[in-house]
């Protein structure tokens, strides 16, 4: 497989100015330029991103990786060694960050095509694709300083993402917007991914990394610490740099490869909207997995959580003592609620396939699902039900 | 060489960002692009006032055109000078003024010197068209010398370019430079024949018994002879001398690839200073 990013023995030295003093008088008094420092933020790092995958820049805060993407969407210029990229790169560093407030919506999405490499023609064919997935039709042709923080970002990422690039670059923006329209970013995401374009993300979310990435480099104070596969290069961060260990870990989202969650369905019985249980309902939540070894008696889990981010309630199959074992292929299980007694809302299924110790988290996935529970017979306030009955005295 | 392919190759880019100079200039105005006229002609109404009023410098008369007109002597010069004078300081600005920019999306930052100079460009082209339609109504054939007039125009761009190359690289690094060149501004202004005729200037300058070419000197200016061009062509209808025409095309392409040289060496570490 050819690649499509090379990263060959890249350095980057920042100046850390002790005054910094931009006036000429200050610099001829003292004879040179203001006294710096060099800050080594990248030292000889090489890599090969492979074409089609997608590819993580995991490490600290300030450990390098955010230049080493800048570098690779030529914004900084590395001081020594070389990146080569092949075909059309797209970074999503900072959403929007070429709009002109003054000018509408329309001239913005033009300018931006435009900064982002596309001709004319080519904005003209995407324009309605670009505004139909931003969402704001109505207000395309208001000045963009009289859009909320929302619009903006969407307008600018409709625009990155549509430039049609062969390699996207992603640095942590994806935490905008409501949840509808992360989830249409998490689609188109994926979209890329299975046609084959290259991503690189950076991310402090080691879940997120394990969740889309194939590879991650591990970068710690400007050194290539570890570079390889995604669970690998997580578990080595994890051990190596935090010192946790991942098993005990239940951000550690990996995979061993032998048994993979595919998705959630959830089944209800009254047969309404999708992903909208009322309260007191009978669901099924069917979770698909793909099997590529044999697993002695796994153990299936799952968990709630609110979108405040609360651990509603866990369970796992072992409990109710299920013993299964899977051969290879695809298959379901399924979790039976009753009665689903949670207060209205919206909450993420987080999935986990452990080994039949428990100890080891064969697959995990964090937010597989999300799903709303709305009031209808049954009411409540807080955040669960009783599920209980009034009766009058006697 | 690389450079000129990638101007081409970024041209749609460099036409959008000369869009969005030009729509954002006047936005939120009342009066709009009114402004771009109005700022001219008051310059015009103060110079013609001071100079041709109080003062009163007599306008030589044109040679062959017969012109006197103070104004129109005053115009012909007054027009190409605007462009310079706010080519050079809105393009040293244009890197500071547009960091949000440069920090977050790759492009050739030139570019963003050249669309503010393109931006100008337009205005100035407009302000040439009106003046150029005085000067027919009084009488000034100038319609065969245009296609000179447009090369000047081009060699004109182009020395703003240079200038603006080699200038906002450097404020980037010295915000001094904006300041300097604000105070240089006013001399070279006045060390250019536009409120008054060249003849004004003494050829020798007697100082303490000696002798200095003044004239000399001071027609080592390029703009000295930009503006001598400029006029020559739509005032005195005549043919500028080839050798001023070659003196400012060397100094512009000059300009040109020295300030790309510099801009070079500073573009490097834009991303991080500005």
């Amino acid at each position: 497989m050819t690649a499509a990013v090379i990263v060959d023995h890249v350095s980057k030295r920042y100046r850390l100015y002790h005054e910094r003093n931009q006036s000429l008088k200050a610099s001829l008094l003292r004879g040179r330029r203001a006294r710096y420092e060099d800050f080594m933020a990248l030292d000889d790092v090489s890599f090969e991103i492979k074409e089609g995958t997608t590819f993580g820049l995991i490490g600290e805060n300030g450990s390098g990786k955010s230049t080493m993407l800048k570098c690779m969407a030529r914004i900084l210029r590395p001081d020594g060694g070389s990146i080569t990229t092949r075909g059309k790169v797209s970074a999503l560093l900072e959403l929007g960050a070429g709009f002109h407030p003054e000018l509408s919506g329309r001239e913005n999405v033009y300018l931006n095509g435009a900064i982002l490499g596309l001709s004319r023609r080519e904005i003209d064919a995407l324009f309605d694709e670009i505004v139909d997935f931003s969402g704001i039709e109505q207000f395309i042709d208001a000045p963009v300083k009289n859009y909320s923080s929302g619009m903006y970002v969407r307008l600018g990422f409709a625009v990155a993402i549509n430039v049609d690039p062969a390699v996207l670059l992603i640095d942590e923006v994806l935490a905008v917007g409501d949840q509808e329209f992360q989830n249409k970013c998490t689609d188109k995401i994926n979209q890329f991914r299975s046609e084959g374009r290259t991503i690189v993300v950076v991310s402090h979310s080691l879940s997120s990394v394990g969740d889309l990435c194939d590879e991650a480099a591990l970068i710690e104070h400007g050194h290539l610490v570890k570079v390889g596969p995604a669970a690998e290069t997580i578990d080595h961060y994890l051990s190596e740099i935090l010192s946790v260990d991942p098993a005990t870990l239940g951000i550690a989202r990996r995979s061993t490869g032998e048994i993979k969650l595919q998705g959630v369905e959830l089944l209800s019985i009254n047969g309404g909207a999708p992903d909208v249980v009322e309260l007191g309902e009978t669901v099924t939540f069917r979770f698909h997995y793909d099997v590529k070894e044999s697993v002695e008696s796994p153990v299936f889990g799952m968990s709630l959580t609110s979108s405040e981010g609360t651990l509603v309630t866990g369970t796992n199959s072992k409990e109710q003592g299920l013993s299964t074992k899977v051969s290879p292929g695809r298959g379901y299980v399924d979790l039976v609620v009753p009665r689903l007694l949670v207060a209205k809302g919206r909450y993420h299924v987080t999935g986990t396939i452990y080994d039949s110790t428990q100890k080891t988290p064969i697959h995990e996935v964090g937010n597989l699902h999300t799903f709303e529970v709305v009031e209808g017979a049954l009411r409540t306030s807080g955040i669960t039900s009783l599920g209980g009955v009034w009766r009058a005295g006697a | 060489m690389n450079q000129l392919r990638e101007y081409y190759e970024r041209r749609e880019l460099l036409s959008n960002l000369v869009l969005r100079e030009l729509r954002s200039r006047y936005k939120r105005s009342a009066l709009g692009w009114t402004w771009s006229l109005l700022n001219p002609l008051s310059s015009v109404l103060i110079y013609w006032v001071v100079f041709g009023v109080f003062l009163k410098v007599k306008a030589p008369i044109g040679d062959p055109s017969g012109q006197g007109n103070f104004v129109l002597f005053l115009l012909c010069a007054l027009i190409p000078w605007n462009f310079f004078s706010n080519g050079v300081t809105q393009s040293i600005e244009s890197l500071v003024v547009n960091a949000g920019l440069i920090r977050k999306v790759y492009f050739p930052r030139e570019l963003l010197v050249a669309s503010t100079i393109g931006g100008l460009l337009v205005t100035f082209l407009i302000e040439l068209g009106v003046v150029i339609t005085v000067l027919l109504i009084a009488g000034n054939m100038v319609l065969p010398w245009l296609p000179i007039v447009v090369l000047l125009v081009i060699l004109q761009t182009l020395l703003v370019l240079g200038i603006g190359l080699l200038l906002s690289g450097a404020n980037v690094y010295f915000r001094d430079v904006r300041h300097f060149v604000n105070l240089l501004m006013p001399m070279l202004f006045y060390s250019t024949p536009v409120v008054y005729p060249i003849s004004y200037v003494p050829v020798n300058w007697q100082v303490a018994g000696r002798s200095i070419p003044l004239r000399s000197i001071y027609e080592m200016n390029p703009l000295v002879q930009l503006v001598s061009a400029y006029r020559a062509l739509l005032y005195d209808l005549t043919f500028p001398s080839i050798g001023s025409l070659a003196y400012i095309a060397v100094w512009s392409i000059g300009l040109v690839l020295v300030g790309q040289f510099v801009f070079n060496r500073l573009d490097h570490r834009l991303a991080e200073e500005v």
